[in-house]
């Protein structure tokens, strides 16, 4: 521990590739943890993790309720794979992923990024994902400072006690 | 006081050693950041969770504001003046 204050963590630059509710919500906890902790944080978001900075997007995340052992009904009763193929069955879960967060007061996406923000973090999308999906700087929500490529963003992560991190 | 300088004993909090605690950190303490800590107490009395979204709607200021008022740690510093634990929340 005395290492640790006297060498402390002081920024943290995140990717996330991915753009289901648990994905995306991992980087925007990590990435507000930071910020409340002082440290600087830089957000990257990539492949379809740019759903979670796209307007059209950002408020319809899934959890996806086929491919995911994990994933149990209430009760930790087990969820066989054949109903989360069923229509209707994700976006109830993921109805339910997202009133279970709120009662923890957590956020919106929208919401959660302005906390980023507010507290000084940045919010990167990625160039090449960006031209993969035919997406455009107005496609992106406001507060997206820019749009960088890897070797831009790792340009960033320089820096005494920066830790890069994918989740 | 423990070892991370949070009081163990909120009922002996006053205004004075909250403005002693900010002056530690280098923060001089306003008529804003007060209520902010008397929000928080009164939340913690409540047996409330803190977070810092639950500060930025309570009206007294929002969440730019509270990174403002207490640089590097909206709520781990204003939870440290107001003399209530650590915060327990990761939001």
């Amino acid at each position: 521990m005395a290492d640790n204050k006297e060498n402390p963590l002081k920024k943290v630059c995140i990717i996330c590739a991915k753009g289901t509710i648990e994905d995306v919500y991992a980087t925007l906890v990590m990435a507000n943890g930071a910020v409340m902790e002082g440290i600087e944080a830089k957000v990257f978001f990539t492949f379809f993790g740019l759903d979670a900075i796209t307007k059209k997007q950002m408020s319809k995340l899934k959890t996806a309720t086929v491919g995911n052992p994990a994933m149990r009904a209430p009760g930790g009763l087990p969820f066989p794979t054949i109903l989360g193929m069923l229509p209707g069955v994700e976006a109830g879960v993921s109805a339910m992923m997202k009133s279970q967060m709120e009662k923890l007061d957590i956020p919106p996406v929208d919401e959660f990024l302005e906390m980023i923000t507010a507290g000084g973090g940045e919010i990167y999308a990625c160039k090449l994902a960006m031209d993969m999906f035919k997406l455009e700087k107005e496609d992106l929500w406001e507060e997206v400072k820019d749009v960088l490529t890897v070797g831009d963003f790792y340009a960033m992560c320089g820096g005494e006690n920066t830790q890069i991190i994918f989740t | 006081m423990n070892d991370e300088g949070y009081m163990t004993d909120s009922t002996q909090w006053n205004r004075e050693i909250a403005a002693e605690m900010a002056r530690e950190e280098g923060i001089e303490l306003t008529d804003e950041h007060y209520e902010v800590l008397e929000f928080l107490r009164a939340a913690n009395e409540k047996g409330e969770t803190l977070t810092i979204r639950k500060v930025g709607k309570s009206g007294i200021t929002d969440i730019k504001g509270l990174y403002q008022l207490f640089p590097g740690g909206p709520l781990k510093l204003s939870s440290k003046f107001a003399g209530i634990p650590k915060p327990a929340s990761c939001v």
